[in-house]
């Protein structure tokens, strides 16, 4: 025998409380790996891209769409390079209903402005030149099963065609890869192009929902967001411009504080979690009071007893964080397989970092007082029941 | 005083602090007491006598008040609590009325326990152990757990858990309390040879005389005065 080996005997010694107290702790850690990832996905969002775009939108919503009549303007702001613009088109496959991210842009601006988007030239100029022309991302065409040369029907639930119908035909002309393997992870999206939309459509015309701004080597992105706001201030189209980023992350929350749900949620949990597990440690000292009164006889230290009663907390959390944490590594692989990769559920190292802090955090919370009480038994008096 | 005493105790005083109130158990001018290296010496005396206070002092459980405790020619009352519970593990078995055992761990393991303390190899802590359980006849039981063993036998191991780190004095608090008289006399008779063969100061605390007829010596204690009355060993 070792003195774990004790220690795990002592955990087992009501093996239907340690039972449900770990699957508890195995519970809580599981939504801990999921949310805590699916917060991560929300903070850093597009932690791969870089500072060299801004993103110009409505001050009050980037649903409020703005006017094309800017292009000029935003391309003689110094510093600027390029300037792409997006509408969101909102599209769905007729076939089996798949929501569907579909923008309107310009294709030859795009292509300037995303070098990240990757293509053959002549898809490139094939997209230009189709007024019907679509391009889609390699993850989205794989999973939907596209060809290049085939009509995509999509419909729109937001723009209807000018004769009043919501079904769209499109011309699927290209299909885009990314330069990296981050980018390619966000090959999901459509683009169709913009003139024709924005002809067809009964709704909007020579609008469009945001600006992609490419920066000049060297340019003072945060100088060049002041500058185009400022020249957009009190007029009917104020702007709110922003880095790629924060923008991507803004579009990300749109239903909300995700971050903040995420938090209470798992303040929530882990709360009621130290309550349990905090119990069943109380409980569990308080019954052998006699038992650690006897180590100490037998010449274990204070603080040997204390270290004893402090590792069973740690066991018990270390053990449901580990089989937690392995359980949302799982299932998060399956919502990502599931998904096709649209809802992808890393379960990083950072989470798993954030879990040991948990886990360290747990059995000081739980296991300290208890172990603390266990520590100062004096002898006579424990054995004497008093 | 004498010079080959295993216990020397020196005018020791004792009170405990119960809510507002101090109990003297052992009052002053104090307890005297020379144990010597090898006697079985049992303790009688009513309850509240000071019989257990006294065997926490011997056994470096408690520290006296006042005086001076010796064991094995250490100063015991000057020790540290880290000093004491290393002293204990070396020097001391523990035998209780009532096994004190751990339920959650088989026979061997409980007499193993102790020397986890030590660096004794796992090969050299499972021979010991084995000796020990031989030495209580107790072999064929070691991997059964308290619970699937009878009073008697669980007191065997706790008494193989007292000698299996090869303690000079074993201290026993009513070792025979929760047994009926055929157990008693056999866990009596243990102690005994334990005694006469393998050279065990042994300190036993009784309230049956019977059980005390087996020590060498016994001494009464009341109201925490001491009064030997010599039986035949």
């Amino acid at each position: 025998m070792t003195k774990a080996g004790f220690v795990v005997a002592n955990l087992f010694r009501k093996k239907t409380r340690t039972t449900l107290t770990v699957l508890s702790v195995i519970a809580a850690f599981t939504l801990f790996g999921l949310l805590q990832s699916l917060n991560h996905i929300f903070d850093a969002g597009a932690d791969f891209i870089g500072a060299t775009r801004l993103m110009t939108q409505a001050r009050v919503s980037f649903t409020q769409p703005l006017p094309l009549s800017m292009v000029p303007q935003l391309e003689g702001v110094p510093g600027v390079a390029h300037v792409a613009y997006m509408q969101w088109f909102g599209g769905v496959w007729k076939k089996d209903n798949s929501p569907i991210f579909a923008f309107a842009v310009d294709p030859m601006r795009q292509h300037q402005v995303y070098p990240e988007w990757v293509m053959p030239e002549d898809q490139w100029q094939a997209f230009a030149k189709t007024r019907t022309g679509m391009i889609a991302g390699r993850v989205l065409a794989d999973r939907m099963g596209w060809k290049v040369g085939q009509k995509i029907p999509l419909s729109s639930n937001i723009f209807p065609q000018k004769n009043g119908s919501k079904d769209w035909t499109f011309d699927l002309v290209g299909i885009y890869d990314g330069s990296t393997e981050d980018w390619q992870k966000q090959t999901q999206n459509v683009f169709i192009q913009h003139e024709y939309f924005d002809e067809a459509n009964q709704f909007s015309s020579g609008r469009t929902n945001f600006y992609a701004l490419q920066l000049a080597d060297g340019a003072d992105a945060a100088a060049i967001s002041r500058a185009v706001d400022k020249m957009y201030e009190n007029s009917p189209d104020e702007t709110k411009t922003q880095t790629e980023k924060d923008f991507n992350v803004g579009f990300l929350k749109q239903i909300g504080d995700i971050g903040m749900i995420v938090r209470w949620i798992l303040f929530a949990v882990f709360f009621t979690l130290l309550l349990v597990v905090g119990n069943t440690m109380a409980q569990s000292v308080r019954e052998r009071v006699p038992e650690l009164a006897v180590l100490k006889t037998l010449g274990f230290s204070d603080a040997s007893v204390l270290g004893f009663v402090l590792a069973e907390a740690g066991a018990l959390c270390l053990f449901g964080g580990l089989v937690g944490m392995g359980l949302a590594t799982v299932f998060g692989a399956m919502i990502s397989k599931g998904t096709g990769g649209q809802f992808t559920i890393d379960v990083s190292l950072p989470v798993w970092g954030m879990a040991a802090v948990a886990v360290v955090a747990m059995t000081l919370a739980v296991g300290l007082l208890p172990a603390l009480r266990a520590q100062r038994l004096k002898i006579v008096d424990a054995l004497a029941g008093r | 005083m004498t010079t080959d005493a295993m216990i020397q105790i020196r005018n020791v005083t004792k009170a405990y602090e119960r809510g507002r109130q101090k109990v003297a158990v052992l009052h002053e001018p104090g307890l005297t007491l020379d144990v010597p290296r090898g006697d079985f010496v049992a303790l009688m005396g009513p309850s509240g006598s000071g019989k257990t206070t006294l065997l926490n002092l011997i056994g470096g459980l408690d520290s006296p008040t006042s005086g001076e405790v010796s064991v094995g020619g250490q100063r015991i009352d000057r020790m540290s609590g880290g000093a004491l519970a290393k002293w204990r593990s070396q020097n001391v078995g523990f035998v209780f009325q009532f096994y004190n055992l751990m339920p959650v761990l088989s026979a061997e393991r409980n007499v193993e326990l102790p020397l986890l303390l030590t660096n004794l190899s796992s090969a050299e802590r499972k021979k010991r152990v084995a000796i020990a359980l031989e030495v209580v006849g107790l072999a064929d039981r070691a991997r059964h757990k308290p619970g699937e063993l009878s009073g008697g036998q669980q007191q065997r191991v706790a008494i193989a858990r007292a000698i299996v780190s090869d303690p000079s004095l074993l201290v026993c608090d009513e070792p025979t309390g929760d047994l009926d008289r055929h157990t008693a006399d056999e866990i009596l008779g243990l102690l005994q040879t334990l005694n006469r063969d393998h050279g065990k100061t042994i300190v036993m605390v009784t309230h049956d005389q019977l059980a005390a007829n087996y020590a060498r010596h016994t001494l009464h204690l009341d109201k925490g005065e001491l009064a030997e009355q010599p039986v035949a060993a």
